[in-house]
């Protein structure tokens, strides 16, 4: 890969990265497999004739057909040539995009994962689970593409593993998303919502359907505070002060559901779907959810 | 100092910073609590949203007013707060300090050096003289004026004397007096006493005077003596305001020569009562130990009674006729007097005038009835000395005081004697009548099976019921008594063996004996007896009641002992002369505490100090815990308290609240250790000795554990969990079996460890000795287990051994077995020796045995290691290889079983020997 390319010129660096690197892949790989190993795998075909490996249907065999492609076993039981058509199997484009936005990185007790660590291993666990199905998985960014194969798992996990970045907010980028493949689309949403929009327009036109899939920390919900606080984004870049915390409380609660309800009908116009995921919830649930979801839209 | 009401402060220019609280409360109150700092991602949804009202940014009123509560308490803290304090005026001239320095100043001592060093600080503070004199050692001539400074120099030398000021010191000083006006403190000790008045008049004619007197009661000891059985001391106070209790305790010295307390007796004075008494109920040869009593707490010399020679050993000369019969020891005429009075008296043997010589205080004279020496005898008696006669067939047969009164007998005799009850005479034998009033007897109980069968008779008379101390129920004389010039002769009119009557075996003949000895004692000398000796003193009190070591005392005279003024010249303590001694004590014969009276125009004032109580740390106390509670509070209002911080600081508050209370009473150990003793006293327990090593320690446990179940599956023998014991402390006596494996490091027991030892084996107790080496070694001195095992039997009372013979009843009480084997097999196992003697049984494959269970077991085939079995039953150690070693361990268990069986039946096996004989007997 072109980082590992990039790193090799400084030895020490190369190190350190490959020993962060390796610190975080395998649990979070070995993790996600093991949640995949959960959902059971149905078979994945495109319900119409073409390459593949099943048995489709027999067919009368036109002239053109080339005589081997006669199934002989079956043209002997009548009187005209069959041929043995196969089902398509092809396999479907899935475009991956995790926030990796500072606001992400937060988590409301010390003993609960953050929000990127609950997105990241949702977005690899849907991974492990596609491309077991023979399914191409990239990210919406041009660092991975989609591609079939194990070894794509591994470039997944490198670059989710990547270092957060520095925006208090993320915004999903849809450019390089092929046209009428599929997107799953992993963040808190807590930033400007126009992004959003622009972002699932865009992969509208293209033909894209997808998921989105709000992740939040339930304290993000309940809003648990009291007391004269000043708030700050995990960044430090945005702050509000209130002298009584708790009067906050249902006014934040009537914004946040005014937020969800956007997502939720944004995305039934454009023919996506809108789940909200919280951190204390088992992962479990919310990837069943998941997959099933990309095989419900199909 | 600045005086509120009851409360004084002593820095009270710190409460001036209470002025500064309405400034803090204006400031609390306008600046709000601190905010906290969130990092918190729905920040952007907050965006906009005003707060609803700006009322609530300020801090609430009540924790306001905590807040200034806890400051204002913290502040009053500081400025040092006194309850009831103590305003000391100054005066002017010089200050003269008094104190009496008796024995009754001991007590509080401390507090009056304090008292003294107070005044004297205060005197230096305010430029005064002073002088310091103490009443029981008054300086001759006129007390100087000096700097108080100076005189407190002095002040470590004081110390109280343990005798009293006397009237010509205290008349002297009246005299001496520095001209002048001066000040006095007087630091009395609360007691009366002559020259008292006179010099308090004279003091408060130059200045003021003002008395200092404990508010606790003078208490001291009085006489000590003997009645009715019992050892009697009065109890004396001076006031005698409102009841008081007070313990007197007995201290003697125990068998070993070591000072400890003998008794003690709880003494209740009623409201008005200054004189009590208190009475021990101790044993006679307890009593004989007393060297003093003293009041429990009371540390002066006053409360304490020394004893001397009144308390000492009675001396008593026993004269019989002669050993006519040698080796009948029950028959003998003295050998129940000898029973009787050897616990409690020093005995002396010998003839009459061999045992003059020593001046004994009681002669008994069993069945002797002809006495060459009457004319020395009755000097003798008439200086003091007390005759106790037996009758007997001697008496019986003579014609010793028929015809006239002997001189050495209480009454006329008639001739020949009485034989009630016998298999020649008519009638039952006599039983006692209860004693009479008048009789030293009165009081002693008289047991039912007690009975008279034979006796000599009084010749009747008008003098022979008065002299009659003791009767039989048919109303003849038992005991009959005349008073010989100081002394008395006593007549039993039974032998004093139990040819005669069951008396002498009775406990009533002790009790009768204790009671004419005790009143025959030796009384305190009088002038006449002290004139002409010469008294040293050997140990003297101090003030605090303590004895020292007299040194350098001249010697006293005996007529200045006899009503003894006690002073510089006198001091009390134990004196002694040519042998005996003498306790010249603090109170005096018939000597009453008489509380001080002082003339209306003198203060008196108590201890004043002890009376002060600093507030200043319950103040901090209470502002600290206030400022915790603003700390909770705080948190709670800020929303920094959440969740587990709740329970957290529920639980600090509650813990601080209850930390008080939280001392957990200790577990009573010596309950459990108590039950432990009861149950293996009511069952079987198999002991082991602890070794100290933990690992020899457990496999000991669990090899009595294997056995205990073996022999509980196997016999009747049904043992309870064994236990392991530390021969140091233990009790060993409810034991019968002891495993004692031998390491090399295990600490030798202590001589008295070792004396437990061998009586438990004197008293049927086994011990198994193993040594553990059978796989090195055959038993012996070839392994340092054996060297050790040698080493620690040393000491032991081990019979002879011999390696256990082939018809030793151990290899037949319950299995027939040849071999001792354990976890090793082989080595020679030893057992205590047969008797020389032994003969072949006839009949029989083994030979007569002695009839003891033999107290030691001693080898080396670590048996334990072949019996343990964990608490599932398995077994912990392999024993040799196979079904061969699976044989031996079931041999090992044999082994145990008969060594048990032997320990708990002894030789019953070995009496089957017997059986044949028997058998034979009974068929006839």
């Amino acid at each position: 890969m072109s980082e590992a390319g990039h790193l090799s010129a400084r030895p020490a660096g190369l190190r350190r990265n490959a020993e962060a690197l390796a610190a975080a892949l395998p649990p979070l790989l070995a993790e996600a497999r093991h949640m995949a190993a959960t959902v059971q795998l149905g078979d994945h075909g495109r319900r119409l004739s073409g390459m593949g490996d099943e048995f489709w249907q027999y067919r009368a065999a036109y002239a053109g057909d080339e005589a081997r492609a006669i199934d002989w076993r079956r043209s002997g039981r009548a009187d005209v040539q069959f041929v043995r058509e196969k089902e398509w199997q092809a396999a479907q484009s899935v475009h991956l995009w995790v926030d990796d936005a500072q606001s992400m990185e937060y988590s409301g007790d010390t003993g609960r994962q953050s929000k990127a660590d609950r997105a990241r291993l949702l977005a690899l666990a849907l991974g492990v689970l596609l491309i077991r199905a023979g399914e191409r998985v990239g990210l919406t960014s041009a660092i991975a593409p989609p591609r079939s194969g194990e070894v794509q798992l591994l470039r997944l996990a490198h670059a989710l593993t990547r270092a957060a970045g520095s925006a208090d907010f993320g915004a999903p980028d849809a450019r390089a998303i092929l046209a009428g493949s599929r997107a799953v689309f992993l963040s808190d949403f807590m930033g400007a919502p126009d992004a959003v929009e622009t972002a699932l327009g865009r992969a509208a036109d293209k033909g894209v359907k997808g998921v989105l899939v709000q992740v939040l920390d339930p304290t993000e919900e309940s809003f648990p505070f009291d007391g004269r606080t000043i708030f700050e984004s995990i960044a430090g870049t945005i702050r509000h002060e209130t002298r009584k915390a708790g009067d906050l409380r249902a006014r934040y609660q009537a914004r946040l559901a005014e937020r969800k309800d956007r997502l939720s009908s944004l995305a039934r116009q454009t023919g996506w779907l809108f789940v909200t995921h919280h951190t204390d919830d088992p992962a479990q649930s919310a990837l069943l959810w998941l997959y099933n979801a990309m095989r419900a839209d199909r | 100092m600045l005086v509120l009401g009851p409360i004084g402060f002593a820095a009270p220019w710190l409460l001036t910073g209470l002025l500064a609280l309405p400034v803090l409360w204006l400031l609390l109150r306008a600046v709000p609590p601190a905010p906290i700092r969130r990092r918190f991602p729905g920040v952007a949804l907050l965006l906009g949203l005003d707060d609803e009202n700006h009322e609530r940014d300020r801090t609430p009123w009540w924790l306001l007013f905590l807040r200034m509560l806890a400051t204002a308490l913290l502040i009053a803290g500081f400025a040092g707060p006194v309850l009831d304090p103590r305003i000391e005026q100054a005066g002017s001239g010089p200050l003269l300090i008094l104190t009496d320095g008796s024995w009754a100043d001991a007590r509080d001592w401390a507090g009056r050096g304090k008292r003294i060093e107070a005044a004297l600080a205060e005197a230096t503070r305010a430029g005064r003289t002073a002088a310091l004199i103490s009443l029981t050692d008054i300086p001759p001539g006129m007390p100087t004026w000096r700097g108080a400074e100076d005189v407190r120099s002095n002040l470590p030398a004081l110390q109280p004397r343990p005798w009293e000021p006397e009237e010509a010191g205290l008349l002297r000083l009246v005299t001496q007096l520095p001209e002048g006006r001066f000040d006095t403190l007087w630091l009395s000790d609360g007691l009366e006493r002559a020259g008292r008045a006179e010099l308090a008049r004279a003091l408060a004619g130059h200045g003021e005077v003002r008395a200092v007197e404990s508010p606790r009661d003078v208490l001291a000891l009085g006489e000590a003596g003997y009645g009715s059985g019992q050892a009697r001391i009065e109890i004396l106070r001076a006031r005698g305001a409102g009841p008081h209790s007070a313990e007197v305790a007995v201290r003697g010295l125990d068998p070993s020569g070591i000072e400890r307390e003998l008794g003690r007796a709880a003494v209740d004075f009623a409201d008005g009562e200054t004189r009590t008494e208190a009475a021990f109920d101790l044993p006679a040869e307890v009593r004989n130990r007393i060297t003093r009593f003293e009041i429990a707490g009371e540390t002066t010399a006053g409360a304490v009674r020394l004893t001397d020679d009144a308390l000492r050993r009675r001396k008593v000369a026993l004269v019989t006729a002669g050993t006519g019969r040698e080796g009948l020891l029950l028959l003998a005429p003295d050998h129940y007097l000898r029973q009787a009075l050897s616990p409690t008296v020093d005995l002396i043997d010998g003839t009459i005038a061999d045992v003059l010589v020593a001046d004994p205080d009681v002669i008994v004279l069993a069945d002797l009835a002809r006495v060459a020496e009457t004319d020395a005898l009755t000097a003798w008696m008439e200086k003091g000395g007390l005759l106790i006669r037996f009758a007997g067939p001697r008496l019986a047969a003579s014609d010793v005081g028929r015809d006239e009164l002997d001189p050495l007998l209480p009454v006329r005799l008639r001739s020949g004697g009485r034989s009630v009850g016998g298999t020649m005479s008519w009638g039952a034998p006599k039983s006692l009548a209860p004693f009479p009033e008048t009789s030293p007897f009165f009081g002693l109980p008289i047991p039912p099976d007690v009975s008279v069968s034979a006796q000599i008779l009084a010749q009747p008379g008008p003098d022979l019921a008065p002299a009659t101390i003791a009767e039989l129920a048919d109303g003849t004389p038992l005991v009959t008594r005349r008073a010989i010039g100081d002394g008395q002769v006593v007549l039993f009119h039974v032998s004093a063996n139990a040819e005669w009557s069951s008396l002498a075996l009775s406990g009533l003949f002790v009790g009768m004996l204790d009671r004419l000895a005790v009143t025959g004692g030796t009384d305190r000398p009088d002038a006449e007896a002290l004139a002409g000796t010469t008294w040293v003193a050997e140990k003297v009190l101090d003030g605090f009641g303590a004895l020292g070591t007299a040194e350098n005392l001249a010697g006293v005279a005996g007529e200045d002992l006899a009503d003894p003024v006690i002073g510089p010249g006198i001091p009390p303590g134990l004196y002694a002369s040519e042998g005996r001694h003498l306790a010249v004590n603090v109170i005096g014969a018939g000597r009453d505490l008489v509380a001080a009276r002082w003339q209306a125009d003198i203060a008196v004032e108590g201890m004043a100090a002890a009376r002060e109580t600093l507030l200043g740390g319950w103040v901090l106390g209470a502002s600290l815990l206030l400022y915790l509670i603003d700390a909770i509070a705080a948190l709670a209002l800020g929303g920094r308290l959440r969740g587990r911080r709740i329970s957290a600081a529920g639980t600090l508050l509650l813990l601080l609240v209850l930390a008080p209370f939280a001392l957990a009473p200790g577990v009573s150990y010596a309950a459990a250790e108590d039950d432990a003793l009861i149950r293996a006293a009511g069952n079987v327990v198999l002991a082991y000795v602890k070794t100290g090593d933990a690992e020899v320690d457990r496999i000991s446990e669990a090899g009595m554990w294997g056995l205990s179940e073996a022999l509980f599956a196997r016999t009747s023998v049904e043992p309870v969990e064994p236990r392991g014991i530390d021969p140091e402390t233990d009790d060993l006596a409810v034991y019968t079996f002891l495993y004692w494996p031998v390491t090399v490091d295990q600490p030798t027991p202590s001589p008295q460890a070792y004396s437990r030892l061998n009586r438990y084996l004197r008293t049927g107790g086994m011990i198994l000795f193993d040594t553990r080496d059978g796989d090195l070694a055959g038993f012996g001195a070839a392994t340092p287990e054996g060297r050790r095992l040698q080493a620690l039997a040393a000491p032991l009372d081990i019979p002879p051994l011999e390696p256990v013979p082939r018809d030793h009843v151990l290899t037949r009480s319950f299995y027939l077995v040849q071999d001792f084997p354990g976890r090793y097999s082989g080595a020679p196992v030893w057992v205590e020796a047969a008797p020389a003697d032994a003969e072949q049984a006839e009949g029989m494959p083994f030979r007569n045995l002695n009839d003891n269970v033999t107290p030691v077991v001693i080898g080396g085939n670590d048996w334990a290691s072949a019996w343990a079995v964990d608490d599932a039953g398995r077994y912990l150690f392999p024993v040799g290889r196979g079904l061969g070693g699976e044989r031996q361990r079931e041999i090992a268990y044999r082994f145990g079983v008969n060594l048990i069986m032997h320990v708990l039946t002894g030789n019953y096996k070995s009496d089957q020997v017997h059986v044949p004989a028997l058998l034979e007997r009974l068929g006839q």
